[in-house]
């Protein structure tokens, strides 16, 4: 008798979600465990956005503000240099700015940078505020307004903020980073409020929140893969966004990523550190089901886009 | 099937207020209801009770005991109140109970009190670290208690195991592993090792509209595998079991005329049973 391959299929399907408008981007819609090419269909690759942030990256450690040294100062040029440059293939603008504690920069403020950062750039956008509930839901209404035709991420709705933030994706056409805090059971009850208002789940992107290699690395991993598997094995309507691994804002303020060579020879190379820091934490999470990645470092990001070429 | 009535428990403000002030009327109130609506037993819970804790209990089975003709289960685990509890007990209205002894060496001495009043007691089957991670770990506990029971003279139809019910909110999979226990246990001596489980926990953390369907349906299904006792609210176990045909017969696929209550049935049952993920509004899906 012939040998059989058993293959696992399931009966439930990653959402697929388009991004951007001149130039689009797609991830997600596959139905099968990530990079399971041989068990079931896997259409898109994921999707790595560049971290760009209104404000000059000062608490970035020295490995990845040097490289975009001379264009931070001003987040047009820095988009730029990313589209142009490091051929980014999508954006993800941070609005660090705002919160009350950085510059405190007004909804219109942050409008005016956003303004300027799309008109300057095609690839599409993620808009980010500064994670401070009440200020984020000032804020992100004001831009999802000016980002109206652009087919852009918002976020991040969060179980406090998500009515107001929901409702200004839903009206301007965008769609939205829907986080809760390494909690499966929640990441659930949030995609099910926002459903419940009318927000389509085809425009959700799960964040069950993110953390660095060696600090809790392990506990985002196995949210994202039950949240993977109920979607798939359970056919779990709401569970089937594809999700984020906002991966470079917590890889790069980590003692691994900073603690200089003469402190601590035995770490080797604190710049090859960083980068393989980075690049470790995403593909992990990639393995685990994430399709959109926010990261920092292009020698990190090229090392994640090469891992997927291997498995695409 | 043995049920312990829960409300009597230093965590409700009202019982707490009336156990400080040594109010007799709710805590007799309480108990009164308790026992209309089925109860077997009434548990006291006053805590860890570290000051004073002997005269309150003895002041809580004596307060119970003079308006119900009840045992009553004795919860905290300060080892002189329990002794204190079981001395003023009048075992006319039945054996009490010790709420509980665990593998935990700190406390067996509860053992000994079971054995030297010859009262029934809980055993949890919970060490000394960590919470037991499926019904396998649990059974080898219970089966340690077990001899650890027969060593300070216990007999083991005085044992009732419980496998230690934990929140469907946060820890899912442990619903349908605790189910797995209650008939893992019954396996461990013949006749059949008693069971019995703190059953409101399943819906700690959850909506409030949500607790009583939870507590209901977790309850008919460690029913029907066997569970001796529950601690729980008679009320909601009395509507419980006035539901049981309806619930079987949704738990073996077939239809019943109540289309709203079969699909409570059935999403509560998924839940439970780790078909779909839980989250707080698992009904409106």
């Amino acid at each position: 008798m012939a040998f059989a391959e058993p293959k696992e299929a399931f009966p439930g399907q990653v959402v697929p979600v388009t991004i951007g408008s001149e130039i689009q981007e797609t991830f997600g819609g596959e139905n099968t465990l990530p990079f399971h090419k041989f068990e079931g269909s896997v259409p898109n690759r994921p999707l790595i956005a560049y971290e760009i942030q209104d404000v000059p990256p000062e608490d970035w450690p020295e490995t990845v503000r040097k490289v975009y040294e001379g264009v931070s100062d001003d987040p047009v040029k820095w988009a730029r240099y990313c589209e142009d440059e490091l051929k980014a293939r999508s954006i993800a603008l941070r609005l660090v700015g705002t919160h009350p504690d950085s510059k405190n920069l007004s909804a219109d403020d942050a409008a005016t940078v956003v303004k300027g950062v799309l008109d300057a750039v095609k690839v599409p956008i993620i808009i980010m505020g500064s994670n401070h509930v009440e200020k984020d839901a000032e804020v992100l209404p004001r831009v999802a307004e000016v980002a109206k035709g652009r087919n852009c991420i918002i976020g991040k709705a969060q179980e406090k903020n998500y009515k107001t933030i929901a409702a200004a994706a839903m009206a301007n056409d965008h769609k939205l980073i829907a986080m809760s805090e390494l909690d499966i059971n929640l990441s659930k009850q949030l995609n099910i409020l926002l459903t419940q208002m009318g927000f389509s789940r085809e425009k959700i992107i799960t964040d069950p929140m993110c953390s660095a290699l060696g600090y809790g690395l392990e506990y985002t991993y196995s949210v994202m893969e039950r949240i993977r598997l109920a979607a798939l094995a359970q056919n779990d309507e709401v569970m089937q966004p594809p999700m984020l691994g906002d991966v470079g804002m917590y890889v790069w303020k980590i003692k691994e990523t900073q603690a200089p060579e003469d402190v601590l020879p035995e770490w080797g190379s604190l710049e090859e550190r960083g980068i393989l820091w980075e690049a470790m934490t995403a593909t992990s999470l990639m393995l685990a089901g994430a399709e959109l990645l926010i990261m920092r470092h292009p020698r990190a990001v090229e090392y994640t886009e090469r891992f997927i070429d291997e498995l695409m | 099937m043995l049920i312990i009535g829960e409300k009597l428990s230093i965590i409700a403000k009202r019982v707490r207020e009336a156990m400080m002030s040594r109010d007799k009327g709710p805590i007799q109130e309480i108990a009164r209801k308790q026992y209309e609506a089925g109860a077997g037993m009434i548990d006291a819970n006053i805590g860890p009770a570290e000051d004073g804790g002997e005269e309150l209990m003895e002041w809580m089975v004596t307060t119970i005991q003079e308006a119900v003709p009840l045992p009553v289960c004795l919860d905290t685990t300060n080892y002189a109140a329990i002794e204190a509890g079981l001395k003023v007990h009048n075992n006319d209205h039945g054996i009490a109970m010790i709420n509980s002894t665990s593998n935990d060496p700190e406390r067996f001495p509860m053992l000994e009190l079971a054995a030297k009043y010859n009262c029934l007691i809980i055993g949890l089957t919970v060490g000394k670290g960590g919470l037991p991670a499926d019904e396998e770990e649990r059974a080898a506990i219970a089966a340690e208690i077990m001899a650890r029971a027969m060593e300070y003279g216990v007999p083991l139809e005085n044992l009732y195991l419980d496998p230690l019910v934990l929140q469907i909110a946060t820890t899912q999979d442990q619903a349908i592993k605790v189910i797995r226990a209650v008939e893992m246990f019954q396996q461990l001596n013949d006749p059949p090792m008693k069971t019995v489980v703190g059953l409101s926990n399943i819906s700690n953390g959850c909506p409030k509209h949500i607790r009583p369907i939870l507590n209901k349906y977790y309850f008919l299904m460690l029913e029907r595998v066997g569970l001796t006792a529950a601690i729980a609210d008679p009320v909601e176990m009395k509507e419980a079991m006035e539901e049981k045909e309806l619930f079987e017969k949704v738990l073996q696929g077939q239809e019943i005329d109540d289309k709203e209550k079969m699909r409570v049935m059935k999403k509560t049952i998924d839940v439970i049973m780790g078909n779909t993920l839980y989250a707080h509004s698992y009904l409106e899906m």
